[in-house]
């Protein structure tokens, strides 16, 4: 058994250099998975709470469709813990679209009190990691951390209006219509099943923003990989373990590219993730039947993956600590437009189940 | 794969920010799977081949029914930027793209998608802001500079002439 704190001083919740201990873990008592039908049609599409076959998910814009999806993610996530709004004391949610639109419009009608957060693709990550800051440090009792993306919403705020017709290279990657949350809590589940473990979050190390000069946005795995490492490499070392002390790391969107990349670099520190290795984006559609490329993308990739196929994995006992890495691309059109890079941006918080 | 590791290391290993993004671009460039030119050229040939061959065929039929080569030609362009806007409305438009690349990009239902794509997406935000502003955000670099260029050969023309060398 690797003990963790053994190099952090005694009482003190700071790891290393970039990593937290969470000396009482929080836990995830709940999550919810809203997906389209795409998403709905890919591999691990039985596993979503909700699949919506309509894009427009009964509304007028991608934009309202998206804060649906977001609605109905936080609503499904409070029912699942048998839980009501006000039993929340915060939600820490966001999107990738402008000024956070989706998140403002979708959870406004909740009336929780609620922090706006920008990760791009890897805001899954920021939510549950501050979330359980949150609720160790007791500030809260309970949190949602919540997040969405669209794929008609994100093409037409980034690249090119859906009807337009031009050739995606094979190293662009396909955003995922739906959202996810789940609740943070300072106790158990309340409504769980007896044989179930506990799920909690043992740590989380916070990602720097990492950018190794690439600049084309259609390969945005090449660009986020190197910050997947950085984040990934920080984890083993503050807490000074292996790869082995996961059962499985599991990144957000960097797809066929950025995966090989991430193991390469790795490799060269003397991590090796082979066959400990998944990434959201190339788990949740099938390659070969669903044209979609390097795999999926955007916030709702790592989130409706985390909370339908990694939270039923860690609760049926077949993974026992996995180390949830969501990647983010921090460009805009306009700084792509102006010729900067793709920087990339990693958070990594470790789930344990107990 | 010997290649990869060793630049994998040099990447690691190097100091200098601007000399190891260099050493990422280039080992990313290695590793990322790209189209076989080849095959898009022949797919664009036939696809954009099968699109002049339409509008060659209405040319004939036009011409053949008025008797007049530029009412014919109207006729055809009219009938080839409806078909595309036809298309580009039911997401077919997409899908001939997807295969048929510059072929279809390059012939006057190229231009066509190009202002019916952004219409129909921007619709939402307004006859005004929405289509009104957003409209050309394809087409419009075309416009400009295709007239800009048209301007600049008239110039160099009318220069010519005045040394009598056309």
């Amino acid at each position: 058994m690797v003990d963790i704190t053994k190099n952090i001083a005694d009482g003190s919740r700071m790891a290393g250099k970039q990593s937290i201990i969470f000396r009482n873990p929080p836990y995830i008592i709940a999550g919810s998975s809203m997906a389209g039908k795409k998403e709905g049609e890919g591999p691990l599409g039985k596993g979503f709470d909700q699949v919506f076959e309509d894009h427009m998910v009964g509304k007028k814009t991608w934009e309202e469709a998206e804060s649906e999806l977001m609605k109905l993610a936080a609503q499904k996530v409070l029912e699942k813990a048998g839980l009501k709004n006000s039993d929340i004391r915060y939600l820490i949610g966001g999107d990738l679209l402008g000024q956070l639109i989706a998140t403002s419009f979708g959870v406004a009608e909740l009336n929780i009190p609620i922090f706006g957060v920008y990760g791009a693709c890897s805001t899954m990550g920021e939510s549950m990691l501050l979330g359980a800051i949150l609720v160790e440090g007791g500030y809260a009792n309970r949190v949602i951390a919540i997040t969405s993306s669209h794929f008609a919403g994100a093409e037409k705020q980034f690249r090119f209006p859906l009807d337009y017709g031009n050739q995606r290279p094979f190293s662009a990657s396909w955003t995922v219509t739906g959202s996810g949350a789940v609740i943070i809590a300072n106790h158990k589940a309340n409504n769980k099943k007896d044989n179930e473990p506990d799920i909690v979050i043992t740590g989380v190390t916070g990602g720097k923003i990492v950018d190794y000069g690439i600049k084309d946005s259609m390969n945005m795995g090449a660009a986020m990989a190197p910050a997947a490492f950085e984040t990934i490499k920080q984890n083993f070392e503050d807490f000074n373990i292996k790869p082995s002390y996961y059962d499985q790391i599991i990144t957000g969107d960097l797809g066929y590219v950025g995966k090989n990349i991430l193991i390469e670099l790795l490799k060269e520190k003397d991590y090796d993730i082979t066959d400990r290795y998944i990434d959201c984006g190339i788990e949740i559609y099938s390659k070969d039947t669903q044209d979609t490329h390097a795999g999926g993308s955007g916030c709702a990739c790592s989130a409706i993956t985390f909370t339908s196929h990694v939270l039923k994995n860690l609760r049926e006992g077949v993974w026992k600590r996995v180390l949830f890495v969501p990647t983010g691309a921090l460009l805009s059109q306009v700084s792509f437009n102006e010729g900067n890079t793709v920087p990339g941006i990693a958070h990594a918080v470790m789930v344990e189940a107990r | 794969m010997e290649n990869q590791r060793d630049k994998i290391s040099d990447i690691i290993k190097e100091k200098n920010t601007t000399i190891r993004n260099e050493y990422y671009n280039q080992y990313v460039k290695q590793v990322t799977p790209t189209f076989s030119t080849i095959k898009n050229c022949v797919k664009a040939y036939i696809i954009g081949g099968l699109i002049c061959t339409l509008g060659q065929g209405l040319t004939d039929f036009f011409f053949n029914k008025f008797g007049d080569m530029e009412l014919a030609k109207a006729y055809t362009t009219t009938c080839l930027v409806f078909l595309s806007i036809l298309f580009t409305g039911l997401g077919l438009y997409q899908k001939l793209a997807k295969f048929g690349g510059a072929g279809t990009l390059v012939p006057i239902t190229g231009f066509a998608n190009s202002m019916a794509a952004p219409a129909i997406e921007y619709k939402k935000e307004g006859q005004v802001f929405g289509i009104g502003c957003k409209i050309f955000t394809i087409a419009g670099p075309v416009i400009l500079y295709g007239i800009f260029s048209s301007w600049v050969l008239g110039l160099i023309y009318y220069i010519l002439k005045q040394f009598n060398v056309v």
